[in-house]
């Protein structure tokens, strides 16, 4: 399933054109990008969160040559389903 | 940001072209067609944002914490998210 299945699930849905549910269905993922982006989690209830967490910097090793280098600390997203998700994708 | 909260959002950005009511029913059917493709063994790929699929675990035995009892765990499904490139970056700025 792509962006574009998303749209044309919806569009044949909604009663508004193809091309506004593009735009609606963009504006949504814009938004969840700003607000991760902004180190806010996004909660989606009956779906999943999405939760930014910060790893601190650590000493890794390149598994090819063994040689020892720094991972700086970083940002990361993790996504957690929510129970109906799991519920849902099980029954 | 809740889902309430992105509806919010969403209307307000596109003000004038799209009422709220619109809003919320393009986004509560966009998670529920997302959680019926992961149901029906889909994988969903969204550019930028990241790839949803779902992986078999098979049953397995487990443990009662409490009493040590050995109980078998029946099989299920996991799903995993994995964040794009553009999102990964984004957050990671």
């Amino acid at each position: 399933m792509t962006k574009a299945d998303i749209v044309e699930n919806i569009y044949e849905r909604v009663g508004i054109s193809k091309k506004e549910t593009a735009s609606v269905v963009q504006t949504i993922f814009d938004t969840m990008k700003e607000t991760l982006e902004s180190e806010e989690n996004v909660k989606i209830s009956g779906f999943g969160n999405f939760v930014i967490r910060k790893k601190r910097a650590r000493r890794g090793r390149n598994p090819q040559t063994g040689e020892e280098i720094e991972i700086s600390a970083r940002k990361v997203i993790t996504f957690k389903p929510s129970n109906v998700l799991k519920d849902l994708i099980n029954s | 940001m809740t889902k309430s909260q992105l509806i919010e959002i969403v209307t307000e950005k596109l003000a004038g072209s799209l009422s709220k009511k619109d809003a919320e029913l393009i986004v509560n059917t966009l998670f529920r067609d997302m959680g019926d493709a992961l149901k029906s063994g889909d994988k969903i790929e969204i550019r930028g944002v990241g790839s949803f699929k779902t992986i078999a675990r098979g049953k397995r035995i487990g443990r009662n914490p409490k009493t040590g009892e050995k109980v078998e765990v029946a099989e299920k499904k996991a799903i995993f998210f994995k964040p794009g490139k553009e999102l990964k970056e984004r957050v990671d700025n």
